[in-house]
């Protein structure tokens, strides 16, 4: 499902002392299928730009279509966005609250008025999803589980709803590293299987050249920069003054060039610059 | 003799049966027997559940051993007389920022160890002064905590405990919660802080962070498993790779590029390959 | 939303209001809020309401500020406006089936309407110009003397303390649970009253969950920082009565005189 945002614009506190646009115009269009990474600091406007997609913020103005659906107009259903567009908080494990796993994933699919056979068929395929086995969990109390494991049973719970746009605030943070690949591999298995629209924030600079088709950097609650990977990642004097860096890859290639002249890459991930590297070293040698 | 002494130390959470019995549950830590010498900065890395963070707790007697015991210039955790001398030694920051701030106000807040102390009002006053400026927020001190970032508060808590100037603080992953802004503004505190003598332990996922160290201690299950120089432990990644940690981007890049194994910064890959025309 | 209310949040300054010791706001606060209920007349309220004015003139707290927590409770004030006009006995002005309304009833709805404002008016100026921290170390040293009896005044201080810096923190903290179970579908708004307080089952849960986590990340927290109970505590601000106090006392002392007088003073229905 596509997304058209038209000059959306947020204020925080209006009139008052500690009044603060947290969005100011900002216009988007996010085609069907695309992985579109979101970066940017605390409080330059990513979350509240979430928060819109899905009818939980009201803009002050400004137009969100999902699909060809108007979310901003007033006659809208709330439960339609919903459905169609899934939003998974940071730290989602914190709004685990049923007795059970089972029961938790299917809250979503429940609050949708879907029938029984239905919710029980959606919450089988949400926990296989997220990587995790029904049989083993479902009557397990979610309180009991691991942090990741918590992560993944709050993640299903949204995917049960079968969104047409999967929205994650920084889907690892806190986590260790292995429950980050998982987390991370995870989510690349749900974009590929449901042929979804997969946003995703994160600080993380190497996942988000990894994973993503196009970036959005956020910076005073405008969008700074717009384009692939490479494109945005190219703008590393900007990045940094907003607080913001390279993937590590890219620094360390930056490093490289700087010693070996002749050397050229345009990495962004460790694999395209190790390949680089030795292409670069066997021409040295032969 | 070094500043924190612990020998064969075992910490055992009990947890209650179904008939409500304590019954002995996991071991924690499993018989860990470490030095910690003064001024050093100490890393502690291993995956969730290793028992790096019980450790952590048990520097400073917020966690008493189970068995062995836990040494701080020359006090025993156990010895319920010197416990405030041994916290008011160790100070200690945790990994979320909201959670560890007492008071709404950040000076009084940092004011708050100093005060359980017993010191007097103008001595509490400076040292809360110097404390803020080493963190860069004096000139946030009358402002509300609740209107401050991760980063900010992260930075209130690290006053917070050098106001009561301890000889060594235990970071408890103080960056996991953060921004990359946040997470380097405090990575270089911490290095500001050891410069000027004090010991620092710092427990990380983040091995760009565990790198800074002098020194890296790996844990897995309740154990030191390893226990090198950064140098030392990055060297060997078949090692790392079985303590469940990710290996710094530089060696990563070293090892799927098939580069000399004795590189272990960007800077030196950079002078091989130059070198290598 | 609940985070307007300016009820217990502190507005940085140094007026002449700030610098009073945290004691002399505490009883003078307590005498205005007895005085609202010794008024009985137009004239009480006038004189009650141009003292308030006063003092907020006095402490150079923005009045938007200040309203603005009053918004949030403006419901409450709206529903015993509306109880009072409709349910007082007397004079009938206008009538349609089973409701009247009465002269009675519009001067005693206004009365208590004018009442309400003032008193959270008068008390959130207490919260407004003093440190959460002095406030509840005036608190705790009003109440020494009743620690003689087993009254543990430093805990209900710290209490106090510790309720002030965590009301921000929860009330972020249910906003985040509210939006999250929102996003999958909750429905808060609509259904008979049985099934809105079961919609709120998802969001108690999660936040007792999460006080539970704040209470011992906090207690851990407090410990590592050497808290060990009131003993042997010292204070970097201790507070004193100054010159300013005693003024003030004089005035609340006046100002509770001319109330009392206020009530001899003819009505004006």
């Amino acid at each position: 499902m596509s997304i058209r945002v038209k000059d959306l614009t947020y204020v925080y506190n209006p009139g008052m002392p500690g009044e603060t646009k947290a969005l100011d115009g900002v216009s988007l269009d996010v085609e069907d299928g695309t992985v579109l990474g979101i970066i940017g600091h605390t409080g330059s406007g990513k979350s509240t730009l979430l928060q819109h997609l899905n009818g939980l913020i009201k803009p002050d103005s400004g137009e969100i279509y999902i699909g060809d659906v108007c979310i901003t107009s007033g006659d809208v259903k709330m439960t339609e966005i919903r459905r169609r567009v899934g939003l998974v908080f940071q730290y989602p494990e914190y709004q685990l609250f049923e007795e059970t796993v089972a029961k938790d994933v299917a809250f979503g699919p429940r609050n949708l008025g879907l029938s029984d056979e239905e919710i029980d068929r959606r919450v089988k395929v949400a926990i296989a999803m997220v990587g995790l086995d029904y049989d083993e969990i479902a009557e397990v109390s979610p309180f009991d589980l691991s942090g990741g494991m918590k992560r993944r049973v709050a993640i299903a719970g949204v995917i049960a709803m079968e969104p047409e746009i999967l929205i994650l605030d920084e889907p690892t943070a806190g986590l260790d590293p292995a429950a980050h690949r998982d987390i991370l591999s995870m989510v690349r298995r749900i974009h590929d299987e449901m042929k979804i629209t997969l946003i995703f924030v994160s600080h993380n600079m190497g996942d988000v050249a990894e994973m993503s088709d196009r970036v959005i950097v956020m910076s005073e609650g405008r969008i700074a920069f717009d384009g692939t990977p490479r494109e945005v990642f190219s703008h590393a004097t900007e990045l940094s003054e907003m607080g913001l860096s390279v993937p590590p890859a890219r620094e360390i290639v930056e490093q490289i060039k700087a010693k070996a002249k002749d050397f050229e890459s345009d990495a962004l991930t460790l694999d395209e610059a190790a390949a680089d590297i030795r292409e670069y070293l066997e021409a040295a040698r032969g | 003799m070094s500043f924190i002494e612990v020998k064969d130390l075992v910490i055992e959470f009990t947890k209650i049966d179904d008939e409500g019995n304590e019954v002995p549950g996991k071991k924690a830590v499993d018989g860990v027997s470490l030095n910690i010498d003064k001024g050093s900065f100490v890393a502690v890395v291993g995956m969730n559940g290793s028992g790096k963070s019980t450790l952590a707790k048990s520097l400073n007697g917020l966690l008493l051993p189970t068995a062995g015991s836990v040494v701080v210039d020359g006090f025993d955790t156990r010895d319920e007389d010197h416990i405030w001398d041994v916290r008011s030694r160790v100070g200690m920051v945790f990994q979320n920022p909201d959670n560890q701030i007492v008071s709404s106000i950040v000076e009084d807040d940092v004011a708050f160890g100093p005060e359980n102390l017993g010191i007097e009002p103008d001595e509490i006053r400076r040292r809360v002064d110097d404390a803020l400026k080493h963190v860069g927020m004096y000139d946030q001190k009358d402002k509300g905590a609740h209107m401050l970032s991760g980063g900010q508060k992260q930075r209130i808590a690290i006053a917070g405990a050098i106001a009561m100037r301890p000889q060594c603080i235990v970071f408890d992953e103080p960056t996991a919660m953060l921004d990359p802004k946040g997470r380097a503004r405090v990575m270089s505190i911490i290095k500001d802080l050891n410069a000027e003598g004090i010991t620092c332990i710092l427990i990380t996922h983040f091995m760009s962070e565990a790198e800074q160290a002098d020194r890296i201690i790996v844990m897995k299950d309740g154990k030191v498993i390893g226990d090198r120089t950064p140098a030392e432990l990055f060297s060997d990644i078949p090692f790392v790779e079985s303590a469940g940690l990710e290996l710094p981007p530089a060696i990563e890049l070293r090892k799927m590029a098939g580069l000399p194994g004795n590189l272990s910064t960007a800077a030196e890959i950079a002078e091989h390959i130059a070198a290598s025309r | 939303m609940i985070r307007d209310i300016t009820l217990g949040q502190y507005y940085p300054g140094k007026s002449v209001i700030h610098r009073l010791d945290a004691r002399t706001k505490i009883i003078a606060t307590l005498v205005y809020i007895v005085s609202l209920f010794i008024v009985n007349n137009f004239w009480g309220f006038l004189i009650a309401g141009v003292g308030l004015a006063v003092v907020i003139a006095l402490s150079k707290v923005p009045v938007k500020f200040i309203f603005r927590g009053l918004t949030a409770i403006f419901i409450i004030i709206i529903f015993t406006v509306v109880i009072n006009i409709f349910m007082t006995e007397g004079r009938i002005i206008w009538q349609w089936k089973f409701l009247h309304i009465t002269v009675e009833g519009l001067s005693r709805a206004g009365f208590m309407a004018v009442r309400l404002v003032l008193l959270i008016i008068g008390s959130s100026m207490m919260t407004l110009c003093t440190k959460p921290i002095e406030l509840t170390d005036g608190l705790e040293k009003l109440l020494k003397p009743l620690s003689k009896i087993g009254l543990p005044s430093h805990e209900i201080a710290l209490m106090m303390t510790i309720a002030l810096r965590f009301i921000p923190t929860l009330m972020e903290e249910t906003d985040k649970i509210i939006k999250a179970q929102q996003a999958r579908g909750a429905d808060f708004e609509s259904g008979n009253i049985i099934q809105r307080v079961k919609s709120l089952i998802p969001i108690l849960i999660p936040l007792f969950v999460s006080s539970f986590r704040i209470a011992q990340d906090l207690a851990l927290a407090m410990e590592a920082r050497c808290y060990h109970g009131g003993s042997g505590r010292t204070r970097m601000n201790e507070i004193h009565f100054h010159r300013g106090d005693a003024v003030a006392a004089v005035v609340m002392v006046l100002f509770l005189a001319v109330i009392i007088a206020s009530r001899y003073i003819p009505a004006l229905f």
